[in-house]
């Protein structure tokens, strides 16, 4: 069963912040009048960029805005395994475990992440710095496995390069996007095969 | 039209139709679940798999594939069977098999269709998912682990309920089913949840674990809880009323009914007079006692009134066409003009059909384009109808108005207000932009409801609304929008056949008033509760007599002084007229209680007592004098309409006062229903009085 939360007891409902109201109301002219229904799923990720997850309250806040009934909202916020209905931490890792990444080592990911943070999927750092979920494919495979951290992918991690990008995110420091390995897009790992005399 | 071929029958099957309707044109059934006739199609559940030419060599979802000239069809063939039988694996994949405690066995699409296509032994080893139940109500119990994902309760909700209640959220195999709160549903066509399901997600809550359906006697019936006279079926098992599912009948109720109608059986058992009781003198208790006695002490206490004692019938909402024939041949003999079958002090006017018939008809809503409603809340007077409202107004078929209390009705309405004189007043001088509307509208339908007439300007009210429709083009050639909506099923019958004063005679309320102050000497109630008693229990000064003759023992029995058993409508077979005018007949499901009669026999005994016995040997007679008052009663199933033209209502002015609703409790409008602890159940969810409870209420 998926757990969606509600608002706390004593806490305040979600609301948009006057900027995101703006931004909200921008959303919607993108959509003929009569299909504001499609502004669902932008507007949730606004209210999920603003709170950091969708609640209820924030889906009940995006339903008011696109006038679909609030059961809708929640239709597609669970469909979609990039909402969250809960605080995560601030380095969110979405770990595709998808046959590509999977056959291409993400069990490794997952050890990893373990053995550094002690965290299996769901789980949250006591520290409130990391969190660990799985996730369904990033549509990375050629660079696999991958992980998502926030708006970023890192590719063709290890145990090992996993390790480091734990560190280096928990020092604050400067971290490399994308191929862990150094590779260029989706370029052949075992450099050029064909047209290998061609000077490029 | 496109012809096409479905197994080797030629068909022709309408434009636009899918290769699953043309099927069913040619008789050929193809196995669904997420199909339904009557909800939006989603094609999810692929079960209705087939095998076209031309097209791809991979089988075709027939509920979602239009059909095309040409085309070759095979439902039977290896791909089709074997495409099924992959579908009913999977479904079974995560479905429980335990239909051995699970109450849709026995009627249930997903045991039918694994008879079929299914196969003796899994080769599923790993674990099943299960899913948290959630709570729907009173009515509903929900085995999410049961559903197969068709979505037919989320499209009905969104549909047909017009409350967008239900979702299925998540994805993959965690999809659930799930209401964005849990607890009630708002809607008056839940159990109607419980038809759609195709398996035993939803089955009905106060009829699990009861009985299997095999064990079930049906009998084929109408529903008389509210004025629609909706078909239905009686299932019962030893003399017991154990559940009412609709049938089918596009005219009237589709395939739904309300909540009330199917939900109020428990109250059969409750409360139930099945013995008469009598006051031996005035002020004594109410005692058991036979049959003989009861009309022996009605004898000695009317002889003691005098010579020609002044008599008084008021009918009530569910009494049927016999009953109201032997007491008005009662009241003849007697000598009584006073008689009434409007015990809520509607000022409808029996003298022209027209005038309180539903004319437009229910179907004739299909065509509805624009609607009016005067003093009616449809969602709790007839919710079946109003569900027929919802779909015109989502389609963008029809525009609504209303002149009357606010309330949610489940579609956007135009409020008028609810000053009544008002309101009618910038609609007829055309001030108010609707009455444009209804004046161009192709079938425009006015709607009066009882909270328009039961009042002291009610007549006043009605000629108001015969005149707007007069004035608004809504009476015109092929189509009468001119429509009373009723609340009560026995008041279009008690209309037809008369039972109204007669010259200088007493109204109900004018009688219950004249048996306190003594120019009126016996009140016969005949299952009417729905007024104001207490004047009848506080009238101390006077010998005056009520007698009571119906089901339950409720607000007009407590008050009585002879207490005479008779049947409720399961328990006879009674005519009855729905408020479109059609004369239908109910069939006995179960024998009535202990020494209870049909009430027309009760009747009967009571006037013997009074000595004017009436010449009725059996129901045939009863119904035979019942033609002769009215030739229409005669005609059952018919709908003749009414010729409009003669005026009706009377002519003054409406007052400011607002309307206010007929139907303020829908779960609860009966002695029936009153005596319904499902009915007190729903009353009790929607209410959230749970919360207010004090230390008393247990």
């Amino acid at each position: 069963m998926i757990e969606t939360n509600t608002a706390a007891a004593g806490t305040a409902p979600f609301a948009f912040t006057p900027e995101n109201q703006a931004e909200a109301r921008s959303i919607l002219a993108r959509y003929p009048k009569g299909r504001e229904h499609s502004a669902a799923l932008p507007l949730l990720d606004l209210a999920q960029r603003q709170q950091g997850y969708v609640d209820r309250s924030a889906m009940e806040a995006v339903a008011g805005l696109t006038g679909l009934a609030p059961i809708r909202i929640l239709e597609v916020a669970t469909f979609y395994t990039m909402f969250r209905h809960a605080p995560v931490g601030e380095h969110h890792f979405e770990v595709c475990t998808n046959i590509s990444c999977w056959l291409r080592g993400s069990d490794e990911v997952l050890r990893a992440l373990r053995d550094e943070l002690g965290l299996d999927p769901g789980g949250k750092s006591d520290d409130g710095k990391f969190s660990v979920q799985e996730c369904e494919c990033l549509g990375a495979c050629v660079n696999a496995p991958a992980v998502r951290v926030g708006d970023h992918y890192f590719e063709d991690l290890t145990y090992d390069n996993t390790v480091a990008l734990i560190r280096k995110l928990r020092a604050g420091e400067k971290v490399v996007l994308g191929s862990q390995t150094g590779r260029v897009g989706s370029a052949n790992a075992a450099g050029a095969t064909a047209l290998a005399g061609r000077a490029s | 039209m496109p012809k096409l071929t479905i197994d080797g029958i030629p068909v022709e099957a309408p434009e636009g139709a899918t290769v699953l309707q043309a099927a069913e044109l040619a008789g050929i059934e193809i196995p669904r679940f997420c199909y339904h006739e009557r909800l939006s199609i989603a094609g999810n559940c692929r079960m209705c798999l087939v095998e076209v030419k031309p097209g791809p060599p991979k089988p075709a979802a027939s509920c979602a594939l239009p059909v095309c000239e040409g085309m070759e069809v095979f439902t039977n063939s290896e791909m089709a069977r074997a495409a099924r039988k992959g579908t009913i694996e999977f479904m079974l994949v995560n479905h429980p098999l335990d239909c051995p405690i699970c109450d849709q066995g026995g009627e249930c699409d997903l045991q039918d269709e694994t008879v079929l296509y299914g196969e003796a032994a899994s080769r599923f080893r790993e674990d099943k998912h299960a899913f948290a139940d959630k709570d729907l109500g009173p009515l509903i119990n929900t085995r999410f682990t049961r559903c197969i994902h068709c979505t037919r309760c989320v499209r009905f909700c969104d549909e047909i309920a017009g409350v967008p209640a239900l979702g299925m959220i998540g994805r993959g195999s965690s999809c659930e089913i799930m209401p964005w709160e849990e607890g009630v549903l708002q809607t008056e066509l839940a159990g109607n949840l419980v038809d759609v399901c195709p398996v035993g997600s939803l089955t009905n809550r106060p009829f699990a674990f009861r009985a299997r359906s095999w064990e079930l006697t049906k009998t084929d019936s109408i529903d008389i809880m509210d004025a629609m006279g909706s078909s239905v079926r009686i299932d019962s098992r030893s003399n017991e009323v154990l559940r009412i599912l609709p049938r089918l009948n596009d005219a009237v109720n589709e395939e739904w009914i309300g909540d009330r109608s199917r939900h109020f059986i428990d109250g059969l058992l409750e409360r139930r007079l099945d013995t008469p009781w009598a006051r031996v003198t005035r002020g004594a208790a109410l005692r058991s006692v036979s049959w003989e006695k009861a009309l022996e002490i009605l004898r000695e206490r009317v002889e003691a009134l005098g010579d020609a004692p002044k008599v008084g019938v008021i009918a009530g909402d569910q009494t049927d066409l016999e009953t109201l024939t032997a007491a008005k041949d009662l009241c003849a003999a007697l000598g009584s003009p006073n008689m009434d079958c409007r015990q809520d002090g509607a000022r409808l006017d029996a003298s022209v059909r027209a005038g309180y018939l539903f004319n437009a008809t229910i179907e004739g809503l299909d065509q509805a384009d624009a609607i009016l409603l005067i003093g009616s809340d449809p969602r709790k007077e007839a919710p079946v109808l109003n569900a027929r409202i919802f779909r015109r107004v989502r389609n963008g078929q029809a525009a609504v108005a209303r002149i009357g209390v606010p309330t949610d009705l489940t579609y956007p309405v135009t409020e008028l207000g609810n000053t009544p004189g008002e309101a009618l007043a910038a609609l007829r001088a055309g001030t108010h932009p609707f009455a444009e509307v209804l004046r161009s509208a192709k079938h425009p339908v006015i709607i009066v409801g009882q909270g328009a007439l039961r009042r002291e300007d009610g007549a006043a009210v009605l000629n108001a609304a015969r005149d707007l429709a007069d004035a608004l083009g809504v009476v015109r050639e092929g189509w009468n929008g001119f429509s009373v909506l009723h609340t009560a099923a026995g008041r279009v019958g008690g209309l037809d056949l008369g039972f109204v004063p007669g010259k200088d005679g007493l109204d109900a309320g004018a009688m219950v008033q004249a048996l306190g102050s003594g120019s009126l000497d016996v009140l016969i109630l005949l299952g009417a509760d729905e007024f104001d008693t207490s004047a009848l229990a506080n009238r101390s000064t006077r010998d005056a007599l009520v007698v009571y003759i119906g089901s339950h023992g409720d607000a007009g029995a407590a008050v009585a002084d002879i207490v005479l058993p008779g049947s409720a409508w399961t328990e006879k077979t009674a005519t009855w007229v729905s408020m479109e005018g059609r004369v239908q007949r109910t069939l006995r499901a179960v024998s009535a209680p202990g020494a209870a009669v049909e009430d027309w026999v009760a009747v009967a005994r009571v006037a013997r007592a009074l000595g004017h016995a009436l010449p009725f040997s059996s129901v045939e007679d009863v119904r035979a004098r019942m033609a002769a008052i009215n030739p229409l009663l005669g005609t059952l199933w018919t709908l003749t309409p009414a010729p409009w033209g003669a005026p009706f209502g009377t002519e003054g002015a409406v007052s400011a006062e607002p309307f206010t609703p007929a139907v303020p409790n829908y779960y609860m409008t009966c002695p029936i229903s009153r005596a319904s602890r499902t009915m007190a159940a729903c009353v009790e969810a929607l209410s959230g009085t749970e919360d207010e409870r004090t230390g008393t209420d247990g």
